[in-house]
């Protein structure tokens, strides 16, 4: 995944060289760090951490990743949006019927082009999807130094480096610049797991940015966590009945496999070689 | 009254006439005689049918929730996967199934290359073989354009300008194949409607192969000493309990992918929406593409590397002409120990070795790799195949 950033860089470097069939324009984004930038700029290596949905058999804190929700409603969707899930969808993280038609009214979202109503706005219903909080790029783009806040629906996957980079990211900030010298970086946050160790999204969370209806005492750094399995539990939600229904099929295999060995070697008994 | 009875005989009589079809075909596949010293490698041939069925069943439920257009496909196939009755599931046993369908093929191919099957009288099975190979390919390709993810988009641009770069007709070419400059809502027309049909078409032939399969017999490990009638047993019930072990043997495998290791089987970069805009580092098509994706980047021309990437599945088709020798020719027990042994190593080491080497987009040390690699796979059909049938010893020859 580092690699893949890595890479990023070194095509702005060597250009047309690498690919044969595209001269590469690379995106305006990954040019960014590279004018007037050292190597050491590629972005560190997040912390392995120890995620109770790590591996072949592990499986979501549901606690977490409703507490999650509420950093994400309170905090991140004043920038980005999560436009590929329905309200409807938490019902998967543990969420009754009641609770999702709650929470769906807590938002905003705009009317559709038939709907009746003189207000622009509506309250939410279980079938609509997350609102955007920006009308349109530019717009994102202007509230945000040029930079737009990506969609999160799927950013656990897309992410280079994965939940552990998110979590390093969200918590990287306020560590001294050690090439902080004025007019080379126009504007931004250092963070050291952003590439070129600049990114614009301001430090996003702080102690007590929301209040846990669980009693959970809201620490940035618990925020944090919170925040990183909600999304890496919207990134692949069905992950968990994967893994079950994985379970049951392969054992259920493996018996029949051995049943159909027994089956073999007893046809194939008097068969001479 | 009279007519109403000779009404019901005449159907009597078709009724008869197609059971009698239908046990006969059943007789013919229960009896079928096989060779007993078959290996297991003889049961991935079962192990393609089902992930085959696997694939038209899975994809045409897909295929009820599809929108193939530009500005939807993404948003169609998201909604999908995770709002749609066991989209989510659909959906993984069709990525999965893909990947294990070209996993099965490679080793049907190589079982093929090992044991000579394509050798005189099975010429017409491999040819057939080898066409279905081919379809399966362009399927893949326009299967995986169809969710119009980063990847699809750029891989789709790629194949766009390798076309393109076919002399004269290559940007007539290239335009019938977008449907425009650039893919777009047209292009993923074209595609969803090629995955379509070639599924179906792919059934067709392969209903082809196993049939050509039957007029012919089946090839064996030991060569003609595996053919002799004394030695061959019905089809039902040794081989129906074989394959089916191999079919569950391999539903277990697959399985633990699709499950525990779903990363396997897909590219991250492709649960990014295309952005037209925004050129990703790496365009990296899947697994199975990869060693033809280094082939086509080894080649400094453009239309070079298309010669030889797509040489490189074509000259599967000349493999008979190249060792023309019967299945029953014997050589000298060196070479077939040994020499084969050895060109047969190379030729997997080298398909491997230009994979990588495509993944690295063959830079640096990777562009004499992927060099290499190309010879030495090239070098396995041109050199040794040739070489081989020479070695084969006359009296031996039908
Ligand atoms: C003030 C607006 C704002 C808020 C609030 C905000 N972000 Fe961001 N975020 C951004 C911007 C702008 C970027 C793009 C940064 C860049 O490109 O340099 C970004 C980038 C990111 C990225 C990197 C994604 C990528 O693909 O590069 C992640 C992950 C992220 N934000 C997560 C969060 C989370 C989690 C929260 C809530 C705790 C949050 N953000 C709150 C503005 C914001």
């Amino acid at each position: 995944m580092i690699r893949r950033v890595k890479a990023d860089l070194l095509t702005c470097l060597q250009g047309f060289r690498q690919t044969v069939f595209r001269s590469v324009g690379c995106g305006i984004l990954a040019c960014v760090p590279v004018q007037g930038m050292a190597h050491s700029l590629t972005p560190e290596k997040a912390p392995v951490q120890h995620w109770s949905f790590n591996g072949p058999l592990g499986h979501y804190d549901l606690a977490a990743v409703q507490r999650g929700y509420a950093v994400f409603a309170g905090v991140c969707a004043a920038c980005h949006s999560l436009g590929a899930v329905h309200f409807s969808d938490l019902a998967a993280a543990g969420l009754s019927s009641e609770q999702v038609m709650a929470l769906a009214a807590t938002w905003k979202v705009p009317t559709g082009p038939g709907e009746p109503g003189q207000s622009t706005q509506r309250k939410g219903q279980p079938e609509d999807a997350f609102p955007a909080p920006y009308a349109s790029p530019d717009a994102a783009r202007a509230a945000n130094n040029g930079a737009v806040p990506p969609d999160l629906s799927r950013v656990a996957i897309v992410y280079p480096g994965g939940p552990d980079r998110i979590l390093a990211l969200l918590t990287g900030y306020g560590a001294a610049d050690p090439q902080d010298k004025p007019g080379i970086h126009a504007n931004g946050f250092y963070n050291p797991y952003a590439i070129g160790h600049r990114t614009a999204m301001p430090p996003p969370l702080r102690d007590n940015a929301v209040v846990y209806a669980d009693g959970t005492a809201a620490t940035a750094a618990q925020e944090a966590r919170d925040v990183t399995t909600f999304l890496a539990w919207v990134s692949s939600p069905h992950a968990d009945s994967k893994r079950r229904l994985g379970v049951g099929v392969a054992l259920y295999l493996c018996f029949l496999a051995i049943l159909l060995v027994i089956l073999k070697r007893r046809i194939w008994s008097h068969v001479a070689k | 009254m009279s007519d109403t009875v000779l009404e019901q005989q005449q159907g009597k009589v078709v009724q008869q006439a197609e059971a009698g079809i239908a046990t006969r075909l059943a007789t013919h596949m229960a009896r079928f005689p096989m060779p007993r010293d078959l290996t297991f490698l003889w049961t991935v041939g079962a192990m393609l049918i089902a992930v085959l069925a696997l694939m038209v069943a899975s994809g045409l439920s897909l295929a009820l929730s599809y929108t193939p257009n530009a500005t939807l496909a993404f948003s169609s196939v998201e909604a999908l996967e995770r709002r749609a009755p066991s989209g989510w599931l659909l959906r993984s046993l069709h990525m999965t199934g893909a990947s294990f369908f070209m996993l099965a093929l490679y080793c049907h191919l190589l079982r093929g290359l090992i044991y000579r099957s394509y050798a005189p009288p099975r010429r017409g099975v491999w040819g057939v073989g080898v066409a279905v190979l081919v379809m399966v390919m362009v399927t893949a390709f326009a299967g995986y354009v169809l969710p119009w993810g980063q990847m699809s988009y750029w891989g789709a641009d790629v194949a766009g300008k390798a076309v393109g770069a076919v002399p004269l007709v290559g940007p007539t070419l290239e335009a019938m194949f977008l449907g425009g400059d650039a893919p777009g809502t047209p292009t993923l027309h074209r595609m969803f409607v090629l995955h379509f049909t070639m599924a179906f078409t792919l059934v067709a032939a392969v209903v082809l192969h196993v049939a050509v399969l039957h007029g012919r017999g089946s090839s064996s490990p030991s060569g003609l000493s595996g053919q002799n009638p004394k030695r061959l047993l019905s089809f039902h019930p040794y081989f129906t309990v074989k394959d089916v072990l191999g079919v569950v043997l391999m539903a277990l495998a697959f399985t633990l992918v699709m499950c525990f290791w779903p990363g396997l089987v897909s590219e991250a970069e492709n649960y990014r929406p295309a952005n037209p805009l925004h050129t990703p580092a790496d365009i990296e098509p899947a697994w199975y593409f990869l060693p033809f994706y280094g082939m086509l980047q080894v080649v400094p021309s453009k239309f070079g590397g298309l010669v030889v990437s797509a040489g490189a599945v074509l000259v599967l088709f000349l493999v008979p002409r190249l060792d023309p020798k019967s299945h029953a020719a014997t050589s000298p027990w060196w070479v077939s120990r040994f020499v084969a042994g050895a060109a047969l190593s190379v030729l997997v080491l080298s398909f491997i070795l230009v994979g990588l080497a495509g993944r690295h987009h063959v830079a640096g040390v990777w562009l004499t790799v992927g060099r290499l690699a190309t010879l030495g796979f090239f070098a396995y059909f041109f050199g040794f195949l040739p070489w081989h049938a020479r070695q084969a010893r006359p009296e031996a020859q039908l």
